[in-house]
């Protein structure tokens, strides 16, 4: 059981403690094994699914729609990719969440950065009241019928600004942050302060570098949030100008029959292309191909922002 | 006494400057409280919409004011009210499930925990965490793929000889609170362990080697250590997901519904939608149960929170 005890050390950061041993019993080998497959079933649920998408999409169509692709891609070709990017749509959807998640990222960082900050200024006027008042809201909701009303007078519904303005001021990132700040010491301010900094200078060159950690991980989970984001799409938006990637997917899904005939009547493909089969889109292949196509970026990140996952979870659970 | 008169005259000019000072701060975060005004409490005043017949084209003042109607309507017995019990239930089962099967993130962090194999467990904890970053939607979409009737798990099935006629999965109202339950832990069981997995490394190492040195087994160190660690952080989410009882959220149940499921999927919040932006137009009827769903909401927390104080001795929010 050596390596179990080191595993222990190494977590709780105590390399090289000595340790009685643990006796090795047949019911710990056992439930080592049930341990390790349970994992990895779970683990291979969690991945076939995507893998499942991406090699359809590559494989020949004729083969993916009849269902013969669940292993291994087959004919690999690119040809859905260079399809379904003509779709009308699909183009103007994509540019809409990629600008939707840089400037409502960036806007809430900044936002969450500066009040942070600006939370911690013993000085100000009513602070802790005007604390409470923007972390109560995270507790209570008018409803989704009052907030459409809301926006509608304030002519936000068809309006792309309905996807930024409404996600500037996020209670829960402030309370990340200024509980980040917390932890730096006055002295850092008030030596600025003598050296005649002004606030904003202050906040700009001392305090916004020192808090990128935690900016980090609001910007990482708040441009997952963006990019996944549908229901605002579905509530305040009828304009097909304005639609999100998100939502063209699901359009898609329940819209993929009438989809793969337009495409494939579309003037760009060739005869050539339309003949054969293995290139011809499908219901099928459009919609794998255009799931695949709003998960990679996701994937492409993940590996980045993995690291704040736990940072970011650990100083959240410290209350307001 | 002069010395304080002095004291008090030297003060004095400072005292008005900072407090001029604390004014200009608050002057410089004034636009954001006035932003979370506009989104977070004017809304609130969209409730009186509950109390009048509203007809959207038409301005409120051109409206019916019918009282408490729509709340009356709840309570007696119109045909309102079986399908209101019909989606209450559906609420209760699905919030129901989600605390019955709360335990398994921590089950899930113990036995991750358990493995021996750092670049295995790292693996394993990095892709089960992925589905919780992919949106309903496309959640949705991988469903679809699988599970519709000429998708992978009927194509396979079939071809080996399993099943003869494809399996109705998504549009059949068999087991449909099971299965959206099923989907939740796929997307979110990797996710929520995460939390249990950080409290596990802050568990005293001390305690091991002393229940180790009493003679505890490695179970006995999972049973008698590890799961009473986790068990603040347990208690904590376990409350707040009973403060949350009535929010199961739109975005699930939106994308999973189709005319076969609506009897079981209908959850409080989809059920809001479809009755109003979703096509039937009864916004006021929408914002009464909008408006009972948000006080009952804020009761909860507030009983939730009084409940924490009373057996933890702290309060959660």
């Amino acid at each position: 059981m050596e390596p179990a005890k080191n595993e222990i050390n190494r977590v709780h950061g105590l390399p090289g403690l000595q340790k009685k041993k643990i006796r090795k019993t047949a019911g710990s080998a056992v439930f080592d094994v049930l341990n390790y497959t349970a994992f990895t079933i779970f683990t291979l649920l969690c991945i076939y699914p995507f893998y499942y998408l991406i090699i359809n999409t590559i494989s020949a169509n004729d083969l993916s729609e009849n269902g013969l692709i669940n292993f291994l891609p087959k004919l690999i070709h690119l040809q859905n990719y260079v399809d379904v990017l003509k779709l009308k749509g699909l183009g103007r959807a994509a540019v809409i969440s990629f600008v939707r998640t840089g400037v409502g990222t960036a806007l809430t960082v900044f936002a969450s950065a500066f009040l942070g900050f600006m939370f911690i200024q013993k000085k100000m006027w009513k602070r802790k009241l005007w604390y409470r008042y923007l972390v109560i809201t995270m507790y209570f909701n008018a409803g989704l019928i009052p907030v459409f009303i809301t926006m509608h007078i304030l002519h936000l519904t068809n309006n792309f600004l309905v996807y930024i303005i409404p996600a500037i001021v996020q209670p829960f990132n402030i309370i990340l942050v200024k509980t980040y700040l917390e932890s730096i010491p006055d002295s850092l301010q008030q030596a600025a302060e003598i050296d005649g900094a002004g606030i904003l200078r202050i906040f700009a060159q001392i305090m916004l570098p020192l808090s990128l950690p935690i900016l980090a991980t609001i910007a990482i989970f708040s441009a997952v949030g963006q990019w996944n984001s549908f229901q605002d799409t579905l509530i305040y938006i009828t304009d097909q100008k304005l639609y999100s990637l998100q939502y063209v997917l699901y359009q898609y899904i329940n819209q993929s029959n009438s989809l793969a005939q337009l495409i494939r009547t579309s003037p760009g493909i060739s005869n050539e292309a339309m003949a054969a089969l293995a290139t011809r889109q499908t219901p099928t292949s459009v919609r794998m191909t255009v799931s695949v196509i709003v998960v990679v970026p996701i994937i492409l990140v993940y590996p980045m922002f993995q690291r704040y996952f736990v940072k970011g979870i650990m100083i959240g659970s410290i209350k307001g | 006494m002069q010395n304080k008169t002095g004291a008090i005259a030297l003060k004095a000019p400072g005292k008005g400057r900072r407090k001029l000072q604390g004014f200009r701060l608050f002057l410089m975060i004034l636009p954001f409280l006035i932003l979370t005004f506009i989104f977070s409490y004017f809304p609130l005043y969209g409730w009186v919409y509950a109390f009048f017949n509203y007809k959207p084209p038409l301005n409120l003042s051109q409206c019916e004011f019918v009282g408490f109607q729509w709340f009356r309507m709840l309570f007696n017995g119109s045909g309102q009210i079986k399908q209101i019990l019909v989606i209450l239930r559906n609420t209760f089962a699905m919030s129901g499930l989600g605390i019955l099967t709360s335990g398994l993130p921590v089950i899930f962090a113990i036995f991750l925990s358990e493995m021996k194999i750092v670049k295995y467990k790292k693996f394993v904890q990095t892709f089960t965490t992925l589905p919780n970053f992919i949106s309903w939607v496309l959640v949705y979409s991988v469903a679809f793929s699988l599970f519709s009737s000429s998708g992978m798990f009927n194509n396979f099935a079939q071809s080996i000889g399993l099943i003869s006629q494809p399996v109705k999965i998504l549009d059949s109202d068999d087991l449909t609170w099971i299965k959206m339950c099923l989907w939740g832990i796929w997307k979110g069981l990797g996710w929520s362990a995460i939390m249990y997995i950080a409290a596990i490394s802050g568990i005293d190492q001390e305690l091991y080697e002393a229940a180790t040195v009493d003679g505890a087994g490695r179970f006995g160190l999972m049973w008698h250590i590890t799961l009473p660690g986790l068990l603040p952080t347990y208690s904590v989410l376990l409350l707040l997901s009973v403060a949350g009882f009535l929010n199961n959220g739109l975005d699930q149940y939106y994308v999973f519904q189709n005319a076969f499921n609506r009897d079981h999927i209908q959850v409080l919040d989809l059920y809001v939608f479809n009755i109003s932006v979703g096509g039937q137009n009864m916004y006021s009827f929408a914002t009464a149960l909008s408006m009972l769903k948000s006080l009952t909401s804020v009761v909860l927390l507030f009983v939730v929170n009084r409940l924490s104080k009373i057996t933890r001795g702290e309060t959660i929010v």
